[in-house]
């Protein structure tokens, strides 16, 4: 008889008035007891609907039903089949809105905690059991992969288990994409990311960091003289947009990609680091997505007062809830429905106001969400000393401007079929870099499809 | 890991280094750049390619020890490794061999104005050098601009190398005397570069500046590099280095250049009592 416990069992998390002023992980996650008994929540459905809401298509009741048994380690080997980054997903998937959404318990309460015991199965095995995975025997097939994002280093574990020899081009010092320079480690510790890229590297991916493609060499020029039979572009959008307001080149006005660059990768809050980071005393981000709620809470940890100002309501947030709710218990400040018009400075060149309008919310868009239309006369002005852009980013055009015959839709994406081949025949691309940024579970279901049409396409060549 | 190959002392502030990138070296123009970090916790700075081989995969930087990292890079002796070395970077300077330019380096922008000054000479353009330093000691290429330059001035603040002089004064007196440049281009300090753009406007001459803002990764993902060109925002990392030096606004260049100067001050004092005590 399963557990009829109506919630899911919570999770022990650092105290808000402690972590505000730390970088360390936020969510503490299950103990043993804690992932059994919410094990025994799932009803293992003949059908699990929750599979379905996967975008890698984990067997979700499968691995449960292990931890039931107490079976850490064949849990863990049931999620490595179909997923190969457990310890990342398992944190920052938007799980509400995938698997977890699905859940047939989640009709009259709340859904299994999936995320959080994947979560628990690939730390109790990174703990107990991080052995490497024997390097399977080579196809001789050569597959080059462009970018070290989810969506790349997904698309190389699964060639590898496959038998192809893959590397890995990365422009960054490091491996990661996204989950190293944006995610901060409140959320992601960094041990964990690198913990799963040497994993990949044990079934033999090569990662070559510090190479460009597009400058240090092209898409071109690694099928036809490097011996390549296969690309898959997984770029990513990492190309921050600006808003092309008066003053948006002031002092102290950053993207969050350079904010977070800063914070993530460089490791500027360290009191050693040798990269700057500037501390604000208050801080403006504009913006309302995941992106937006990192960066404020990175700026919250530097010390600053913190406030969130986007153009929608609290409706409309594109951030995972969980973030918002961890944002506010932070401390951090939501100034809905208004949006920047200008940013002042000093006589030194240093941001010290930000000029808002008000708006309200008119009839739907094409996105589905009611337009924000601003309020004439409401202008008014913030004081700050910080601005940070999150308000998204596009493919960068790096890739498309060295690669003939790649074709780009309006918004600069990668057009690829429906097996994520582009225009160029044997390059495949996946995640941001096909649809703009969006999600990190997205991008490793494209890297999974990509891999998949790779193989299929060199098997028939 | 990137050997450094060579290792040479061209003055007391400027060092130059060939460091073995052959992935840098193999499609390495004139006017790109690379970024390096020195060590595993150092930060990512930008230095332009001053000389690239790819039979060899040879690449080389001149840098002017200005601050904590320069500092530290200036410790590594041949046979030591960078950690990192990414590029070539940015795009290439637009190198028309049909024109009579004058190329214009100043102080340690001369080691970034030499390929393009050679590029430029082997393209079969008419090439008139004139570098700029504020005394003997700190002059640097000098046999190299000439070996490149159909016409070659030296300039000194206080005149104890070349003529005394900013390079401004001897740009504006050959146009006076009648020279006509097709182009300008001018690198070194945004100061020097700001002044040759009010000079050459004067006389309507194209003027192309290569720019240095603050980088972070150099691949456009970020905007630390942003600068204001014809009104419109620019990522010098991807768009640049090199811009029409007449749409340029240098003053907003000159304020974002200091955002981290306090921290600058300090990691430079840090360094200083680090490397010293490395010393005893």
């Amino acid at each position: 008889m399963a557990n009829m416990e109506p919630k899911k069992t919570a999770m022990p998390t650092q105290d808000a008035d402690v972590r505000k002023n730390n970088f360390d992980e936020v969510a503490l996650g299950y103990t043993e007891e804690m992932a059994v008994f919410e094990s025994t929540r799932c009803l293992n459905c003949k059908n699990p609907r929750c599979v379905a809401g996967c975008p890698v298509n984990i067997h979700i009741p499968d691995f449960i039903a292990k931890i039931t048994e107490k079976d850490y380690e064949g849990a863990y080997q049931i999620i490595s089949l179909t997923s190969s980054l457990p310890a990342v997903c398992g944190r920052v998937c938007p799980q509400e809105s995938q698997c977890e959404k699905n859940c047939v318990r989640g009709i009259k309460d709340e859904p299994v905690g999936i995320g959080r015991l994947e979560r628990f199965v690939a730390d109790y095995h990174r703990e107990h059991n991080n052995t490497q995975a024997e390097k399977p025997v080579s196809n001789g097939h050569k597959v080059a992969i462009v970018g070290a994002g989810p969506s790349g280093l997904t698309c190389a574990g699964d060639l590898a288990k496959k038998g192809y020899e893959v590397t890995i081009f990365e422009a960054l010092h490091e491996a990661g994409g996204v989950l190293m320079y944006g995610i901060p480690e409140f959320r992601l510790p960094k041990a964990i990311v690198k913990n799963e890229i040497e994993q990949l590297k044990g079934l033999g991916v090569k990662i070559i960091t510090n190479f460009v493609v597009g400058r240090s060499d092209t898409v071109g020029a690694l099928m036809e003289e490097d011996g390549f039979e296969a690309v898959f572009i997984g770029s990513g959008a990492g190309l921050p947009r600006f808003m092309n307001l008066p003053g948006e080149n002031l002092k102290g006005v950053f993207s969050a990609n350079e904010f977070l660059t800063r914070i993530n990768l460089m490791k500027a809050y360290q009191p050693d680091a040798n990269t700057p980071i500037y501390y604000p005393k208050k801080c403006v981000v504009v913006g309302g997505g995941n992106v937006a709620m990192d960066a404020a809470r990175c700026a919250r940890r530097l010390g600053a007062e913190v406030h969130i100002v986007y153009r929608r309501s609290m409706e409309e947030l594109p951030a995972r809830k969980e973030e918002v709710e961890h944002a506010q218990e932070e401390g951090i400040v939501f100034d809905l429905l208004n949006n920047p018009v200008e940013v002042l400075g000093d006589e030194n060149g240093w941001v010290n106001q930000v000029r808002c309008i008000k708006m309200e919310l008119g009839e739907p868009d094409e996105s589905g969400r009611r337009r924000p239309v601003p309020i004439e006369g409401s202008e008014f002005e913030i004081d700050a000393d910080c601005m940070i852009m999150a308000i998204g980013t596009s493919p960068n055009p790096l890739i498309r401007s060295t690669t003939e015959g790649l074709e780009v839709n309006r918004k600069g994406c990668l057009v690829v079929d429906e097996n994520l081949m582009t225009t160029k025949e044997g390059v495949y691309a996946g995640g941001d870099a096909v649809t703009g940024a969006a999600t990190v579970i997205s991008a490793m279901g494209a890297g999974k499809h990509a891999a998949a049409s790779i193989d299929a396409y060199l098997s028939n060549k | 890991m990137y050997k450094i190959l060579k290792k040479e002392v061209l003055n007391p502030t400027v060092t130059k280094l060939v460091v073995e990138a052959p992935f840098v070296a193999k499609h390495a123009k004139a006017g790109q750049f690379i970024i390096l970090r020195v060590n595993e916790d150092s930060e990512r700075i930008p230095f332009t390619i001053e000389d690239a081989n790819p039979e060899t995969g040879a690449v080389s930087i001149i840098f002017q020890i200005v601050g904590g990292m320069t500092m530290l890079l200036n410790t590594k002796e041949e046979g030591d490794y960078i950690h990192d070395f990414v590029g070539p970077l940015g795009k290439p300077s637009e190198i028309d061999g049909n024109k009579k330019v004058a190329i214009i380096g100043g102080g340690v922008g001369c080691a970034i104005a030499l390929p393009t000054a050679k590029a430029f000479h082997n393209a079969g353009a008419d090439v008139t050098s004139i570098t700029g330093f504020r005394n003997k000691d700190l002059v640097i290429l000098e046999e190299e601009f000439k070996a490149n330059s159909d016409a070659f001035y030296l300039m000194s603040d206080d005149g104890t190398a070349g003529e005394k002089g900013l390079v401004t004064n001897k740009l504006e007196e050959l146009i006076q005397a009648g020279e006509k440049f097709d182009e300008v281009v001018a690198i070194g300090p945004l100061i020097m570069m700001k002044f040759v753009c009010l000079t050459t406007k004067k006389y309507d001459i194209p003027t192309v500046v290569s720019m240095n803002p603050i980088m972070v990764d150099g691949t456009g993902m970020c905007g630390c590099c942003r600068l204001s060109v014809g009104g419109q925002m620019k990522f010098a990392c991807v768009d640049g280095p090199d811009f029409d030096g007449h749409q340029v606004d240098f003053d907003e260049a000159m304020s974002r250049n200091k955002t981290y100067a306090d921290f600058e001050a300090h990691a430079r004092e840090k360094a200083c009592n680090l490397l010293k005590k490395e010393v005893e």
